[in-house]
């Protein structure tokens, strides 16, 4: 099936078409797969806004427009907390084009950047609508959406306090066995409000709420560590496909944690 | 199915063709451009044989959306050599980095991407620069010795 393509000057205009159903193009790793594949929806929109381009720095947060490649995270100073996920998205093409807002919606096996912004505690900015919407929230009923993510508000987190891992077989480019990215926050010495988050354990993000439980209110220790390990697959069911199946993923998935957490205690 | 004009520089030259609703880069290229040098490998962003750049970066044309280029700059691996090849082509040439070819144009669109951004890049930045581009055939050292020697000044152009 072919697809016809709109251009349309303002996000706003974009935002009108995607609540009547069209597919949004944006980098077009994603969707112009579908479109080579005779897959993609009939109607596609697109937008020359350049705000979707804008990034804004602030004391304790960024915003990232929709359209921010991930090359051009790699090439901000500011942005050096997302340098890790970034660097590990694709391969030097796919970095050029693919999107922070594309990342949201790609399918397993990819969207490790929104792994890393949803424990960030990053949140979408929709096209229209004042007031951002909580990734978890959106990560619920990604394949649903039905607005358009105009922009990532994303809090900075202080120095040493965020940690981001992806495993993969092939070096340096290769799609995820799993990624796991993890906030720890600390008062005192003790972590607090601490967010794990997931790539690749289940059929999008996770939160990792039986890792976070036994973070919360912890020293970051060797035993503290220990403990997580030991529950760090519980309550996550991920898929099984050409590069791992479920049973290991749940397996190595407390090893990469283990991994992630004594980085991050080395500071 | 409506049809779209685009201005473009493709290799320095400005030219203007006609793309089709929903068609991509390479097959705009191919067709419509009569530029065979981006090559079909996977139509998914997969293998990187259709690599071009487009105001100087590197990216994926059986990905992009024709139409998009409009009043972009395009170059190809056609567009390496002038009166002489480029120097990464005589590489390629004298370290044996093509035997199919199939992945050489996409790969040479790297590689010069890379040079053009860091003049002498070390092992490791080469492995990474090309990461996005699969190669079957020579299992890449011959390939990533060919860059190294333009990089460090020891392929004779």
């Amino acid at each position: 099936m072919t697809s016809t393509v709109e251009t349309v000057s303002t996000m706003a205009e974009a935002a009108r078409a995607v609540a009547q159903g069209a597919t949004f193009l944006a980098g077009g790793t994603i969707v112009m797969r579908d479109v080579n594949a005779g897959e993609a929806a009939p109607r596609i929109v697109r937008t020359i806004d350049p705000s979707l381009n804008d990034i804004r720095i602030s004391g304790d947060s960024v915003v990232l427009g929709a359209g921010v490649t991930m090359a051009q995270v790699l090439a901000n100073r500011d942005l050096e907390f997302l340098h890790p996920a970034a660097r590990m998205i694709g391969g030097p093409q796919v970095r050029n084009m693919g999107t922070v807002g594309g990342n949201l919606f790609a399918p397993h096996p990819y969207g490790d950047f929104a792994v890393a912004l949803l424990a960030l505690g990053a949140r979408a900015v929709m096209a229209g609508q004042s007031g951002g919407r909580p990734l978890d929230d959106l990560m619920r009923d990604r394949s649903r959406s039905p607005a358009l993510v105009a922009a990532i508000e994303c809090p900075r987190p202080r120095a040493g306090s965020f940690g981001f891992l992806k495993v993969s077989r092939v070096k340096p480019k290769g799609v995820s066995v799993l990624s796991v990215a993890a906030l720890l926050p600390r008062e005192g010495g003790r972590i607090r409000g601490p967010r794990v988050a997931w790539g690749a354990m289940g059929p999008g993000p996770m939160r990792g709420a039986s890792a976070e439980r036994l973070l919360d209110g912890q020293e970051l220790s060797a035993a503290t560590i220990d403990r997580v390990v030991q529950a760090a697959a519980e309550g996550l069911s991920p898929p099984t496909d050409a590069i791992a199946t479920d049973w290991y993923r749940r397996e190595v998935a407390g090893v990469h944690l283990k991994r992630l957490l004594e980085q991050m205690e080395r500071g | 199915m409506a049809k779209k004009p685009v201005h473009f520089s493709h290799n320095g030259v400005e030219r203007a063709a006609f793309a089709d609703d929903g068609q991509n880069l390479l097959e705009f290229l191919r067709r419509g451009a009569g530029d065979l040098s981006p090559k079909y490998g996977c139509g998914q962003g997969t293998c990187g044989a259709c690599t071009v750049m487009i105001d100087g970066e590197t990216q994926l044309s059986c990905l992009v959306l024709a139409e998009s280029i409009d009043g972009k700059s395009i170059r190809t691996a056609a567009g390496l050599a002038s009166d002489q090849l480029d120097p990464l082509q005589v590489a390629f040439m004298d370290h044996f980095a093509a035997q199919c070819g199939y992945c050489t144009p996409g790969m040479l669109v790297s590689a010069r991407a890379l040079l053009e951004r860091n003049p002498k890049p070390t092992r490791e930045e080469v492995m990474e620069a090309i990461s996005g581009n699969l190669c079957r055939c020579t299992g890449y050292e011959p390939i990533i010795s060919a860059i190294l020697a333009v990089a460090e000044g020891r392929a004779q152009a």
